[in-house]
């Protein structure tokens, strides 16, 4: 698992390669969240478009952000996610929390 | 029914062994020639039920993990993740959807995963004894990939 993050004045994107499980995710979290507080960017993107597995622990992590990125008035997206991804956040309710979306047609991996 | 093969693992409550054991147990299931689908499903599955394990079974310490594995003449897998460790004290509960004891990031939907990726979940535990997770999953295979 591999975290890049870059920031824009108007946006935080936080890019996540690899695998995302119970063990990973505290790392992606400290990373994250070093990332959201030193620049309280209104638009945090998480982009899963490198992730090659995910449990529910993928599915905390997203609703974790999305608690400390609203609580300063911020929204969360996440984009490029795999059918397999999309719908198993489709599943959690992650959709009525933030905004989701699918990777482009053609590039889809699994 | 008796399996036609099976397989034993066991291994520390260590969050490193995750990836581990659900690599460990898909490697296995391959003999079934599943189509990546059903890999990602059994994959998903494994590590919900390794983790609830590590972060409740053996909250507070580091215990053994018994992973079990069968495949059967009919294409069927079934898995038995067994702990030793503090056992859930309303099954039914704990496997609510958004139910958890951690809170946090912590989503309470390990079972909820299994359950939508396996054809059948089953949990015995017992308090201060342990728990079972037994999962089962029929693997259709690349040929029947639309069946």
């Amino acid at each position: 698992m591999a975290v890049k993050i870059s920031v824009t004045p108007l946006r935080l994107t936080i890019a996540v390669s690899g695998e995302i499980d119970h063990h990973n995710a505290a790392v992606l979290r400290l990373e994250a969240d070093e990332a959201i507080q030193s620049s309280l960017c209104k638009t945090v993107r998480i982009d899963f478009g490198e992730v090659t597995f995910m449990d529910s622990s993928g599915i905390g992590f997203v609703m974790g952000r999305y608690r400390i990125v609203s609580s300063y008035g911020g929204a969360v997206e996440v984009v490029n996610l795999s059918e397999r991804l999309y719908s198993m956040m489709k599943l959690a309710g992650l959709d009525r929390l933030v905004k989701l979306s699918k990777k482009e047609k053609g590039k889809e991996k699994i | 029914m008796k399996p036609v093969n099976e397989m034993r693992l066991k291994i520390e409550s260590r969050s490193v062994n995750e990836a581990f054991a659900r690599a460990t147990v898909a490697a296995f299931a391959a003999q079934l020639d599943p189509n990546i689908e059903e890999i990602s499903d059994i994959r998903t599955a494994v590590s919900e039920a390794v983790t609830n394990c590590i972060v409740h079974a053996y909250a507070e310490t580091v215990g053994q993990i018994y992973i079990w594995s069968g495949i059967y003449e009919n294409g069927v897998i079934r898995i038995k993740i067994r702990d030793c460790g503090c056992g859930i004290e309303n099954v039914k509960q704990a496997m609510e959807p958004l139910f958890t004891t951690l809170g946090g990031e912590r989503a309470g939907l390990g079972f909820a995963v299994m359950e939508s990726f396996c054809d059948k979940v089953r949990v015995r535990s017992k308090i201060g004894v342990g728990t079972v997770v037994t999962l089962e999953k029929r693997i259709k295979g690349r040929e029947n990939a639309d069946a």
